[in-house]
């Protein structure tokens, strides 16, 4: 007697696993095709840009377009300002926000609700509220249009999200290795130094790249505190009505290809970011 | 809005295992002071800016705001695209975060390829699809390919398409945020509780609806309140593919400062922003709060 085997399930599933790889493909190239059009409008010659209809294919590689809008008047400079900015406030926020994401992690202290509450409330404070009246106030202390008004901001930005992301970055440090490291002798700082920070460094770093990318991303308070020294964003914005198509797709792609970078560095650690913060 | 800074008086409580106490203090103290100058004090004074001129108090300057013919547009397009926004760019994630978790063949490069918008500016993204999406970009070429006559989609005349336009645009850059805060917050679940819901013989949907996403709430909630604040800022994205055609609420403030120079009503502006990021978010808190209390029916 033959036993007739039910195969419909077994085919079920593979139906949906091969919905599955197929949705999964669909939304990546959802993701990809943009950024392949704006990589081949940016490497296009200027000449190719005006045919019309454009091709999809790359046939007519060159890389006109790129070099002239990175010869466009203020880009150098506004590429030097990004990096600086960003790399300014990566060092501030982490000099203060550090600190600060340690003593939440480590010590109980009055205050400490109210304190990560206020952190919370920081967080959801939208960034044209802080430029207008901030414009106002760098005006009259004289660091109005200077890159340290922006890193100023960047980093009053940038802080809550340090501190919280830093303390569970720290939490995540096991506090029986301090006392060991205090154990032999180790002062407070000293078992810092020599046993937490080395433990930490990974997540702290991750933390810093995401601050670079805020501060990097960052278009409205770098336009509103600047007129001369504008970051690349703010130079782009500001250039935008009276430019030509080929350098506005140039600088969207100068925009892009550093964040698929930032991403592929912290790949690692992107769901840590949000998944174990405090509350 | 005053936002005073949380006392810090010095740390009394200490654990007990320190024999020292701890210096909560000197490690608080300076992220306190920098954001009550830096946070703190500008929110102060925009309210102070936008209410205030040389002779006193004065409604002046959000009477012009509330006149000024882009205002209201400006509105309207701002609720309409977080309205029809917000839901899609949710159950977009979500499909997204389950479809990574049921691990499809290379799962970390697809991972890795939807995160990329994270670190993309919302200028950036209007840059990338204004290549696309203009009338000699790559969508006409693309069409015209297939013999088909191309639209103006970022026209002026044409306020659905431009849209949707910056709806797209705006799907493919933000969506990403929320995926990767679901997907933190599925890691934390345990698949046990969704296994055994399946031996009980649910269904998908009813696995999603009665298991899943009642155990994300707290991810929801932060990724909802997170990212509505940052649509209410989104306004590059609609100034790189069309301009002033598609004023948003940011980008008039940003119109009002560098174009028209005045500061003032800018400054109304942004309090019109944070009012509105405050009361959602308050809303969402609630919300999400009263189902929780209600949610054992």
């Amino acid at each position: 007697m033959s036993t007739k085997v039910d195969t419909t399930p077994i085919a079920r599933q593979k139906r949906n696993r091969f919905l599955l790889q197929a949705a999964c493909i669909a939304v990546s190239l959802f993701m990809l095709i943009p950024i392949y059009l704006i990589s081949l409008a940016a490497l296009s010659s200027r000449a190719s840009l005006n045919e019309f209809p454009l091709s999809l294919l790359p046939t007519n590689l060159s890389v006109e377009t790129l070099t002239g809008f990175l010869g466009a008047t203020g880009i150098f400079g506004a590429l030097g300002n990004s990096l600086i900015v960003g790399a300014g406030t990566l060092i501030l926020a982490a000099l203060i926000g550090v600190p600060a994401g340690y003593a939440l992690a480590r010590f109980s202290f009055r205050g400490k609700d109210p304190y990560q509450l206020f952190l919370l409330f920081t967080r959801a404070l939208p960034i044209v509220v802080l430029s207008v009246p901030l414009a106002r106030l760098f005006l009259t202390v004289d660091i109005y249009d200077t890159t340290y008004a922006v890193i100023l901001l960047h980093t009053a930005l940038a802080l809550p999200t340090t501190i919280l992301i830093s303390a569970s970055v720290f939490l995540s440090v096991p506090i029986d290795v301090e006392e060991a490291a205090r154990l032999f002798g180790c002062s407070p700082l000293g078992a810092f130094g020599r046993v937490v920070l080395p433990m930490a460094l990974p997540g702290l770093a991750a933390a810093s790249i995401f601050t670079f990318v805020m501060s990097w991303n960052e278009v409205l308070g770098a336009s509103i505190l600047t007129l001369d020294h504008r970051t690349l964003p703010a130079q782009v914005l500001s250039s935008l009505s009276d430019s030509p198509l080929a350098y506005r797709f140039a600088g969207g792609f100068a925009l892009v290809i550093p964040s698929i970078i930032f991403i592929a560095l912290m790949r690692r650690y992107l769901t840590n970011m949000w998944g174990s913060t405090i509350r | 809005m005053v936002v005073e800074a949380p006392p810090t008086p010095a740390a009394t409580v200490a654990p007990p295992r320190h024999r020292k106490i701890p210096p909560a203090v000197l490690l608080i103290g300076p992220s306190v002071v920098f954001m009550a100058l830096l946070l703190g004090w500008p929110v102060v004074q925009g309210v102070l800016q936008a209410f205030k001129d040389d002779q006193g108090f004065t409604l002046e300057f959000v009477n012009r705001m509330v006149q000024d013919p882009y205002f209201w547009p400006a509105v309207r397009n701002t609720l309409l695209l977080i309205v029809v926004m917000i839901p899609l760019q949710f159950a977009l994630a979500i499909a997204m975060a389950l479809m990574l978790r049921s691990n499809p063949r290379l799962h970390k490069v697809h991972f890795f390829i939807w995160a990329i918008p994270l670190a993309l500016s919302d200028l950036a993204a209007g840059l990338v699809w204004l290549a696309i999406f203009n009338d000699r970009g790559y969508l006409n070429s693309a069409l015209s390919w297939f013999g088909l006559q191309g639209i103006s989609w970022l026209a002026y005349d044409n306020q659905t398409s431009m849209f949707i336009c910056v709806l797209i645009a705006e799907l493919w850059r933000a969506t990403s945020l929320v995926l990767i805060i679901v997907v933190a917050g599925l890691q934390g679940i345990p698949k046990d509780y969704d296994e055994a819901a399946q031996v009980f013989g649910a269904t998908f949907w009813q696995r999603l609806r009665h298991v899943t996403l009642p155990l994300l709430k707290p991810s929801l909630q932060v990724a909802l309140i997170l990212r509505t604040i940052l649509a209410f800022q989104t306004f590059a994205v609609a100034q790189a593919l069309t301009g002033q055609n598609f004023p948003l609420v940011v980008g008039e403030t940003y119109r009002w400062y560098t174009g028209l120079q005045n500061p003032n009503v800018a400054a109304a502006l942004a309090l019109v922003i944070l009012v509105v990021s405050m009361v959602t978010s308050i809303f969402y808190l609630r919300a999400l709060r009263d189902k929780n209390q209600g949610g054992l029916r």
